[in-house]
């Protein structure tokens, strides 16, 4: 008989406690009628009316979502590339400089990616005249950047746990490298490319440092938004737009999880279906 | 090229060699192979056989000497180029692919019509009997017809030679023999040449015309499986394919056909069949098969019978192993049929017993190398 | 004809391979290395009034040291270091404590049970991380009905004289510390999680078999073998810990600044970009063995490197 773990049970508990109450706290306080973020005044959802009627929220958000659809597809093309190179291409000359170049971007703090991006399209505007002023082009350029890595993580990993032998059998069938990509190798590790896209899109919608340095006057992201508005404190309407974030958020985490779940299943249904009345 | 009245072989493997940085995978193989026939390339893992059956494919460059096939050399011809393919062990279907398109995969780099190319689809389907699947996913089906979908895949281009990587490796026991017939029968309608590799000596024993044993990246020995098994040509082919008791042994005479052996471990002299090249106080190996050998508990004399006491016996039903202490210690294994049904009360060989066994002077084996 | 056909050969032998492996090198190099590089240099360059505010050369050192000299001398930048270290560290322990049982927690619940707490684990790390701060910026406060239970309860606890009106949190090393767990907790959990549940549940039952108790089995099985999943975790937390810049602005103490506070800083108000690179080059240095470490254990953590 196996004991339960109870301990680890409580921790568990605990762990999620903690993970949640935060949240919630913050969604129970969005309806708070009070001026005081964290002091309780009566219901109302005031800071959900004074959320959609600021056109500054709604500007911020547009260019956040441009610059994450934009940067999120060019760096899960780059980001691909990287990682197909990486898994596939064996020892290239300028391998250990080009993997060291990969996973630098990941350990690098982001305030020095910031700064450095910064300083770099400082002068590239001063000695080269583009581009003329920061903002949409530079971000989106500093969130390519660092989230292209991501996607090459995920992307060579996948690769390098596929099973070879299905790429060399495209090849053994007589098509060339090339169309091999095309026909099998792309296929086969779409889901990593899709999963890679999903993360840089989440990086950039929820980067705040990068964004911060790189950007100029007039481009407000909806996290630079935020921040400008936290580092003066608690504010009621924040709350609303947490608590609108955390349900958006939740409902496509959890519609995904559900469908993929029940891709799963079927599959496993039909492979057990195939064993027992095919053999 | 020596012209004689047989046609050339299909492939010629000469001296190809290859090397993973120091380590040797393939050392100097050479061998050919005729049109038609099934030939089975038989090893322990790391032998180099499959090392052998990638450059055939040309997956690996070789690091020295040449593969022709159909007289064409294959150096530096790129896998797609190559009149080959392969079924790899994994099977390696594609995944996001129904079963149809993964046979007709290979056939869009043919000149063909589609009608043309759904055709023979149609027709490699039927030949495996899975025309029924056709829409199916790989996932959607057993490991069996799994492995008949990557039979023809390889199949469907008509290649001038067909590639096994360990075919049967992933299926269980009862499929393996059905498949093996499977697999001899379509290689006979089809009359495609067929390079099997697998680590299953009983395997390659069943569906090759020939065997190449292989060892440590060498090829040990080639030949037909009974010429394999009979006439071994080396302690480790002997020990390979089946099993075999070797004892160290001094050539004592040479008479024509026979030689006559001292044999310590058995106690005494052995004649057995000559060999070429031995010569008289030379130290050589002497090996017999277990199933050559005959026991019996009545005395008996003549060539080639010695006294011993059965140490172990293990009963099978049809047969039976026994081990016999032979009076220098050494251990003898015989396999016997249990022939005769043994009556009531009669005493069948037994643990402790004392033993005779005998065998003829043309079983025994012996070995120089 | 002719020459598209011979382009087309030239993309199927090379050219598209050339391509795959250009676009992002390239990429890199430009928007990655060379800024990286312009960091480096300009930690010896010297601190003009122009605009861009700085030189080299001319009535300034060709090469400027001042920066990393003040580094070693002001005792602010030692502080910063020795802060960010300390925080992180403490972070990465607490984040151990915690997520260890928790990964391990989740290796013994039922799959389908197992799936959706997963999934809970991973829906705060794609929610804002600036609104996970937030949250804690309003339970932290003075009245917060989180803050107020800690008070009550404190005052319940101790003497008279030692009852306070509320628990000051806020704008301290203990905030910046507790934040740090709460928005790096799901880094060190998942890969520790993927660790443990690779590992093979019929050595447990082995060693219990032999005579191990639960506790030992635990200590003497499950443990030795998550290590490569403790290191690559605890690295997940402790690099972007001791570089992190919007949790100490947002709750952290600005007497004792951590240091990718100092960096920033230095660079947006002081506009002190040499002194801002310095510290950020000495920075990274520091990071440079953590980092190996993680490379070399995350690998093994998920098993990659299993001979196959």
């Amino acid at each position: 008989m196996r004991r339960r773990p109870t301990f680890l049970i409580t921790m568990l508990c605990f762990g999620f406690a903690f993970f949640y109450i935060p949240i919630l706290s913050m969604i129970v306080f969005s309806f708070n009628n009070s001026r005081l973020a964290t002091v309780w005044g009566g219901f109302s959802t005031k800071w959900y009316g004074s959320l959609f009627s600021n056109a500054q929220v709604g500007r911020a958000l547009v260019l956040s979502l441009e610059i994450a659809l934009l940067s999120a597809t060019i760096a899960t093309i780059l980001g691909t590339m990287a990682g197909i190179a990486l898994a596939r291409f064996g020892r290239f000359r300028g391998r250990t400089a080009f993997s060291g170049l990969v996973t630098a971007p990941l350990i690098m703090p982001e305030v020095i990616t910031g700064i450095s991006s910064l300083i770099f399209f400082i002068l590239l505007a001063n000695y080269v005249g583009w581009p003329a002023s920061r903002g949409f082009t530079t971000i989106t350029l500093a969130h390519i950047t660092f989230s292209m890595v991501f996607v090459t993580t995920v992307v060579q990993s996948r690769m390098l746990s596929a099973d070879r032998a299905i790429e060399e059998a495209a090849m053994d069938l007589g098509s060339r490298p090339w169309q091999v990509m095309v026909d099998v190798t792309l296929p086969v590790i779409s889901p990593a490319i899709l999963s890679g896209w999903l993360l840089a899109f989440t990086i950039s919608m929820d980067d705040v440092v990068i964004s911060n340095f790189t950007t100029g006057p007039g481009a407000t992201t909806l996290p630079i938004l935020i921040w400008s508005k936290v580092k003066l404190g608690v504010t009621p309407d924040i709350n609303a737009l947490a608590t609108l974030t955390v349900v958006t958020v939740g409902i496509c985490v959890f519609t995904a999880g559900w469908l993929l779940n029940r891709a799963e299943k079927r599959r496993e249904l039909e492979r057990r279906l195939a064993y027992q009345i095919n053999e | 090229m020596p012209k004689d009245a047989a046609p050339p072989p299909l492939i010629r493997v000469e001296n190809v060699s290859k090397s993973f940085g120091t380590f040797q995978a393939v050392k100097n193989v050479s061998l050919t192979i005729d049109k038609g026939e099934i030939f089975a390339l038989l090893g322990g893992s790391g032998c180099g056989k499959t090392t052998l059956l990638r450059m055939l494919a040309g997956f690996e460059e070789t690091t020295g000497g040449k593969i022709f096939i159909d007289g064409q050399d294959m150096t530096g011809v790129p896998p797609w180029e190559r009149p080959v393919h392969m079924m790899f062990q994994s099977y390696a279907l594609f995944p996001h692919m129904t079963v149809e398109k993964n046979v007709g995969y290979g056939l869009k780099h043919e000149p063909m019509t589609a009608a043309q190319r759904q055709d023979r689809v149609r027709e490699m389907l039927d030949l495996v009997q899975l025309t029924p699947f056709a829409t199916r996913k790989p996932h959607q089906i057993s490991g069996g017809q799994r492995q008949r979908v990557a039979l023809a895949r390889a199949l469907a281009r008509q290649p001038k030679l067909l590639l096994l990587d360990e075919p049967l490796a992933a299926l269980d026991k009862k499929l393996r023999e059905h498949t093996q017939f499977e697999l001899m029968s379509i290689q006979e309608r089809t009359g495609v040449t067929f390079i099997v590799v697998t680590h299953d000596q009983e395997e390659a024993m069943t569906l090759a015309d020939r065997i190449a044993v292989m060892d440590r990246g060498e090829v040990k020995q080639i030949g037909p499986p009974g010429d394999v098994y009979e006439f071994p040509n080396s302690r480790f082919v002997a020990g390979f394919i089946g099993s075999i008791t070797a004892l160290e042994a001094v050539v004592e005479a040479i008479d024509g056909v026979r030689t006559r052996l001292a044999v310590p471990a058995l106690g005494g002299p052995v004649q057995a069949r000559s060999v070429a090249g031995l010569s008289v106080g030379q130290t050589v190996t002497v090996a017999i098969r277990p199933e050559k050998l005959a026991i019996s508990r009545a005395p008996q004399t003549g060539d080639n019978v010695f006294e011993g006491e059965v140490k172990d016996l293990a009963y099978f039903g049809k047969d039976s192993l026994y081990r016999i202490t032979m009076p220098s210690g050494a251990l003898i294994s015989v396999h016997a049929v249990n022939a005769r049904r043994s009556a009531e009360g009669e005493r069948v060989v037994d643990w402790y017993d004392k033993v005779w066994l005998s065998f003829d002077p043309t079983s025994a084996i012996i070995l120089t190398a | 004809m002719a020459s598209e056909s011979r382009l087309y050969r030239w993309f199927n032998r090379r050219g598209w391979s050339d391509i795959v492996l250009a676009a992002p090198y390239v990429w890199l190099l430009v928007f990655f290395l060379i800024p990286f590089l312009i960091v480096v240099g300009m930690s010896v360059a010297t601190r003009t009034p122009t605009a861009p505010p700085f030189g080299y050369g001319g009535e300034n050192p060709l090469l400027n040291f001042e920066g990393y000299h003040r580094l070693f001398t002001d005792d602010l930048y030692i502080r910063a270091f020795v802060t960010s270290l300390v925080n992180a560290a403490v972070a990465m322990v607490l984040c151990l404590a915690i997520g260890y049982p928790m990964a391990l927690g989740l290796t013994k619940v039922d799959t389908g049970w197992r799936n959706i707490l997963l999934m809970l684990v991973i829906l705060p790390f794609w929610t804002s991380f600036l609104l996970r701060v937030y949250a804690w910026m309003g339970l932290m406060g003075k009245n917060s009905w989180f803050n107020n239970l800690l008070t009550g309860g404190w005052n319940w606890l101790v003497p008279q004289d030692w009852a306070v009106t509320s628990i000051p949190m806020m704008y301290s090393n203990f905030a910046v510390v507790l934040v740090m767990v709460y928005t790096y907790l799901p880094f060190m959990i998942l890969p520790l999680y993927a660790n443990l549940e690779r590992l093979d549940p019929t050595l447990d039952e082995a060693a219990m078999d032999l005579g191990t108790k639960p506790f030992g089995v635990f200590w003497d099985v499950t443990l030795p073998q998550s290590i490569p999943g403790i290191i690559a975790g605890g690295m997940l937390v402790f690099i972007p810990a001791a570089g992190e810049l919007v949790i100490p602005t947002l709750v952290g103490d600005a007497s004792s600044p951590m240091i990718g506070r100092v960096i920033s800083d230095e660079f947006s108000q002081a506009r002190d970009w040499p002194m801002a690179s310095a510290v950020a080059v000495v920075l990274l240095v520091l990071m440079v063995g953590p980092t190996m470490l993680y490379s070399h254990y995350q690998a093994r953590a998920v098993g990659a490197d299993d001979p196959k």
